[in-house]
C-alpha cells in the first residue's frame, strides 16, 4: 500500500513538473533557445509572490493573477530587447546569455532576501488530502496542480492547431522569413511565445512554492527536472513531456520512500538510462534539434 | 639541318611559390614575453608575503580551468556548464590517492587527471547523444549524479567534507611554495597543450567542425572523435585544478568543488576575455581573478555585475576583449595558424 | 504604382544591383529577365523588404517603403512568392494559405476564390505541403499569396525546377490576377515565358539594366541578356 501511495504521490508530482518543462520545451520548439534561467525565473516569481503576500495580498493565487502578466511582459521584452540578438545560426549566444541570465537572477536573489527556505501557504490547502480506496490519501492542492497542467496542455494544444496564433506559431519555426513575407512579424510573434513561457514559469514557480518551497538557490535543481522531463517524455510532443514528468515524479517517490536520500539521484540515473537507451524518449517524433 | 624546336620560355608573369610560415612576428614576441612571465612568477614567492603567494596560486587554477573550458567551448563548440564533475572529481582524487592511500600529492596530480580523463570516456557516450542547450544541461545532470555518489562515500566525509593533511616534511611556507609552482607547471603545461592542440590538425579539424559541422564531416572529418578527444582533454585539465584546490585549500567540501558557481566563473572569464582565442581566457582570468582580490567582500553584487558584463559582451563583444583589441589586425600572440610570405 | 529609383543593393561586399530604375503601373506587368546572377532575385528581395538598398529609392503609390520591414510591406500590399516556394512544410496547404491571412488586407482574394482560381490547390487543402510536387507547391504558393491580397504580386523564377507543361498551367492564372486591378512584377530566366507573359520587359546584365521596352524583338533582348 505504501508504494501504491508513492505511485500516486509521484503521478502527481508529475503534474508539478510537466508545468516546469513545458514552459521550456515550448520555448525551444518555437525559437530554438534552451533558456537556462528557466529554474531562475520560476524562483524568481515565486518570490514575487511572497512579497506580494507580505505586501498584504495574503492569498498567494490573488498576487499569482498580478505576478503572471508581470512576468509574461518581462519575457516579451526580454525576448524582444535580449534573446533575439542570440537567435544566430550558432547555439552559443543563446546558452550564454540564459546562463548569465541565470546566475544574475539567483544572486540578486541571494543579495535581496533571505537565504532561507521560503514556503507559500494557502492554508488549509497546504496540507488537504482526498482519502481514497484502502486508507490511501493523496494531497488535494498536488492534485489542482496536475488538473491544472492537463487544462494547460489542452489549452496549448488546441491552440497551436486551430488558432491562427498557433499557426503562426508553427510556420515561424519552419520558415520565420517567409512569415514576413506573410505579412506578421516573427519578431512579435517570439515575444509572445516568450511571454507564454513565462507565464507558465510563473505559475509553476508558486505551485512549488506550496508544494515544496524555495530558496534563492533552488533554481538549479528545477531546470534540472524540467529538462530530464522533457528528455525522458522525448523531444517534440506536449503529451511525451507530461508522460515524462510522470515517470520521473514516481521514480523520486518510490525512491524516496525507501530511501529518502537517494530520490534526486534516481531520476538522474533513470535520465541518464533513457539518454544512453532510449534517446528520443518515450514519445519518439522527428525533431530538428 | 633541322631547326631546333625552343621550348616556350616562362614568362615573367610565374612567380615562385610563397613561403608558409607558423611564426608570426607577434608570436615570436609573444612567445619570448611568456617565457619571462614564467621566470618572473616562478620567482615570485622568494619575493612576496604568503598571502599573496596563495592569491596567485588561485590565479594560475582560473587560468587552467578558463583554458580548458575554452578549449572545449571556442574550439570543441560544445557549451559544457558541468565541468565542476572533474573538478571534484580531482578534488576527491587527490584524497583518496594522497589522504587514504598514502601517495606522494605532487605525484597523484598527472594520476587523478589521468582517471578524469578515463571517466570522461564512457560520460562522452552519452552526453553527446544531445547537443547545444541540452548538451549543456546534460552536463551539469552528470555533475549532480558524481556530487550525489561522492557524498555517499563516507571515507570522503559524506556531505560535510573531509580535510586534507598538508604535504609531509615540508614547513608551511615550503608547503605554500610547492603548492603554487605545482599550479604554475600545470598551468603552463595545460596553456602549451591547447596550443599544440590548435596548430595540430585536430586543431584545424575542431576548428572547421565549429565553423561548418556538415562540410568539415563531408571532408573527412572525424567530427565525433575530435570532439571527444577535446572533452577528455578538458576533463583531464580540470581534474588537475581540482587537485591543486585541494591541496591549496587543505579541505574539499562537496557544495565548493561540485559546485555550478565553477561553471560561471568559467564561463564569464572566457567570455569576457574572448572565446575562441588562447590569449582571451589568459586576459579574462587575470581580470576575474584581480576583480576577485580588490571585491571579495562584495560577493553577490560581484557575480551580478559579471553576469550582466558576461551578457553586454556576448551581445555587443562576441570576441570579448581580446576580440575588441585585435579588431583591426587580426594578432595572435602564441604560433598557431598559418602565414602567407608574398614575395 | 511602383518606382524603382536608382536603387543599389548589396550582398555585403559584393554589389549585385547597381542602379536600376523602373516603373510599374496599377493592373499592367513587368518581367524582369537576365542571366543566373544578374541581380534579378536580388532586386526582387530589394522590393519585397528582404534585403536593404545602399541607396536610391523605392516609391509604392508615391510613398518610399524603404525603411519598411518587409512584413509591413506586406501588409501595404506589396506581397512576393519567394524564390524555391518556401512552403511551411509542417503545415496543412489551406494552413499555409490561412498564414496570409495576416496581412489583414480586404480585397477580392478570400479562401473561396483563390481556391476556384486555382483548383489544383483546392483539391489538396487538407495535405502537408511538405507533401507536394512541384508544380502544386508552386500553385501553393500563389494562392498563399493572393490571399494576401497583393496590390503588387512579386514573382521570384516560379517556372524554376516545373516541367513545361506545369508552367503553362501556372501562367495562366496571370491574366485574371490582373484583371483584379493587381500589378505582377516578375523575374524570370526563361525568357520565351516572360515576353508571352508580359509585353513590357527589363533585362539586367551584371546588375545593371541592359535594355528595357514594350514589345521587343528576340534578337535584342538576345543581345541584352548575354550582352555584346
Amino acid at each position: 500500500m505504501d508504494l501504491l501511495s508513492a505511485l500516486l504521490q509521484g503521478i502527481l508530482l508529475g503534474g508539478l513538473y510537466a508545468l516546469f518543462a513545458t514552459g521550456l520545451s515550448f520555448m525551444f520548439g518555437v525559437m530554438r533557445i534552451v533558456n537556462l534561467a528557466h529554474g531562475a525565473l520560476a524562483v524568481f516569481a515565486a518570490y514575487g509572490v511572497l512579497i506580494l503576500v507580505r505586501a498584504g495580498i495574503t492569498n498567494p493565487l490573488l498576487a499569482l493573477l498580478i505576478v503572471v502578466p508581470l512576468m509574461a511582459a518581462l519575457g516579451y521584452l526580454l525576448q524582444r530587447t535580449i534573446l533575439q540578438r542570440t537567435l544566430t545560426e550558432s547555439p552559443l549566444p543563446s546558452l550564454l546569455v540564459t546562463f548569465g541570465l541565470s546566475i544574475i537572477i539567483e544572486n540578486l536573489l541571494l543579495l535581496t532576501q533571505s537565504a532561507n527556505q521560503q514556503r507559500l501557504s494557502l492554508g488549509a490547502l497546504d496540507t488537504a488530502s482526498i482519502s481514497l480506496f484502502g486508507g490511501i490519501r493523496i494531497g488535494v492542492f498536488p492534485l489542482c496542480v496536475l488538473i491544472f497542467t492537463l487544462l494547460v496542455l489542452t489549452a496549448l494544444s488546441l491552440l497551436m492547431r486551430k488558432t491562427q496564433f498557433g499557426r503562426l506559431v508553427r510556420a515561424v519555426s519552419d520558415d520565420p522569413d517567409t512569415v514576413a513575407l506573410s505579412g506578421a512579424s516573427p519578431k512579435h510573434i517570439y515575444g509572445i511565445a516568450a511571454a507564454i513561457a513565462f507565464g507558465l514559469v510563473a505559475v509553476a514557480g508558486m505551485a512549488n512554492g506550496v508544494q515544496a518551497g524555495f530558496n534563492p538557490t533552488s533554481g538549479g535543481l528545477l531546470l534540472i527536472f524540467a529538462f530530464e522531463a522533457v528528455i525522458i517524455g522525448g523531444l517534440g510532443s506536449l503529451w511525451g513531456t507530461l508522460l515524462g514528468a510522470m515517470l520521473l515524479g514516481v521514480v523520486q517517490t518510490v525512491t524516496a520512500s525507501f530511501d529518502s536520500t537517494l530520490f534526486q539521484f534516481a531520476g538522474h540515473l533513470v535520465f541518464f538510462v533513457f539518454l544512453v537507451f532510449l534517446p528520443n524518449g518515450l514519445i519518439r517524433r522527428k525533431v530538428r534539434l | 639541318m633541322t631547326a631546333s624546336v625552343q621550348p616556350p620560355t616562362p614568362t615573367q608573369a610565374i612567380r615562385v611559390a610563397p613561403r608558409i610560415r607558423r611564426f608570426g612576428r607577434a608570436s615570436y614576441l609573444g612567445l619570448g614575453v611568456s617565457a619571462l612571465l614564467v621566470i618572473v612568477l616562478a620567482v615570485l614567492p622568494y619575493y612576496v608575503p604568503l598571502g599573496s603567494t596563495r592569491e596567485v596560486t588561485n590565479l594560475f587554477i582560473y587560468v587552467i580551468l578558463a583554458t580548458s573550458w575554452n578549449l572545449l567551448a571556442g574550439f570543441g563548440g560544445m557549451v559544457s556548464i558541468g565541468q565542476q564533475a572533474y573538478i571534484g572529481l580531482g578534488a576527491y582524487g587527490l584524497v583518496t590517492l594522497a589522504g587514504l592511500l598514502g601517495m606522494n600529492q605532487l605525484l597523484a596530480i598527472p594520476f587523478v587527471a589521468l582517471v578524469c580523463a578515463v571517466i570522461a570516456i564512457p560520460i562522452s557516450y552519452a552526453v553527446f547523444r544531445l547537443v547545444g542547450g541540452y548538451f549543456a544541461v546534460g552536463t551539469w545532470v552528470v555533475a549532480e549524479m558524481i556530487r550525489l555518489l561522492t557524498i555517499r562515500v563516507p571515507e570522503l566525509g559524506g556531505g560535510s567534507g573531509i580535510s586534507v593533511a598538508p604535504m609531509p616534511g615540508l614547513d608551511r611556507d615550503m608547503r605554500i611554495a610547492v603548492g603554487y609552482w605545482a599550479a604554475l607547471v600545470v598551468a603552463v603545461l595545460v596553456i602549451a597543450g591547447v596550443v599544440l592542440i590548435a596548430r595540430s590538425k585536430l586543431g584545424l579539424a575542431l576548428m572547421a567542425v565549429r565553423d561548418e559541422p556538415v562540410a568539415a564531416a563531408t571532408s573527412g572529418v572525424n567530427v565525433t572523435s575530435a570532439k571527444r578527444i577535446v572533452f577528455v582533454v578538458a576533463a583531464a585539465a580540470a581534474g588537475a585544478a581540482g587537485a591543486l584546490l585541494a591541496i591549496s585549500t587543505l579541505n574539499v567540501q562537496p557544495t565548493a568543488v561540485y559546485g555550478v558557481q565553477w561553471s560561471a566563473y568559467m564561463i564569464f572569464i572566457v567570455v569576457i576575455g574572448g572565446v575562441g582565442s588562447i590569449e582571451g581566457p589568459l586576459i579574462g582570468a587575470f581580470l576575474f581573478w584581480a576583480l576577485q582580490v580588490l571585491l571579495a567582500d562584495y560577493g553577490e553584487l560581484y557575480l551580478i555585475g559579471l553576469g550582466v558584463l558576461g551578457v553586454v559582451m556576448v551581445l555587443f563583444a562576441p570576441g570579448g576583449i581580446w576580440g575588441l583589441i585585435t579588431r583591426k589586425q587580426r594578432v595572435n600572440l602564441f604560433p598557431i595558424g598559418y602565414r602567407l610570405d608574398q614575395r | 504604382m511602383l518606382e524603382l529609383d536608382d536603387i543599389h543593393v548589396s550582398y555585403g561586399q559584393l554589389p549585385a544591383v547597381r542602379g536600376v530604375s523602373l516603373t510599374v503601373g496599377e493592373g499592367e506587368i513587368l518581367a524582369v529577365i537576365g542571366a543566373n546572377g544578374a541581380g534579378k532575385s536580388t532586386l526582387l528581395k530589394a522590393v519585397a523588404g528582404q534585403l536593404p538598398l545602399s541607396s536610391g529609392a523605392i516609391r509604392f503609390d508615391g510613398v518610399d517603403v524603404a525603411k519598411l520591414p518587409a512584413f509591413r510591406r506586406a501588409r501595404a500590399g506589396i506581397v512576393m512568392v519567394p524564390e524555391g516556394r518556401r512552403l511551411f512544410k509542417s503545415l496543412t496547404v489551406e494552413e499555409n494559405l490561412q498564414i496570409a491571412l495576416s496581412t489583414k488586407r480586404s480585397g477580392p482574394w478570400d479562401l473561396e476564390r483563390v481556391y476556384e482560381a486555382l483548383p489544383i490547390v483546392a483539391e489538396r487543402r487538407g495535405r502537408l505541403a511538405g507533401d507536394l510536387s512541384g508544380g502544386e507547391a508552386q500553385a501553393t504558393a500563389i494562392a498563399r499569396a493572393l490571399v494576401a491580397n497583393p496590390k503588387l504580386l512579386l514573382l521570384d523564377e516560379v517556372s524554376l525546377g516545373l516541367a513545361p507543361v506545369v508552367v503553362g498551367q501556372i501562367y495562366a492564372v496571370i491574366p485574371s490576377i490582373l484583371a483584379q486591378g493587381t500589378s505582377v512584377l516578375l523575374v524570370e530566366q526563361d525568357v520565351q515565358q516572360a515576353t508571352k507573359a508580359a509585353r513590357d520587359v527589363h533585362c539586367l546584365l551584371q546588375g545593371r539594366t541592359s535594355l528595357s521596352g514594350r514589345d521587343l524583338a528576340l534578337d535584342d533582348i538576345s543581345r541584352a541578356y548575354f550582352g555584346a
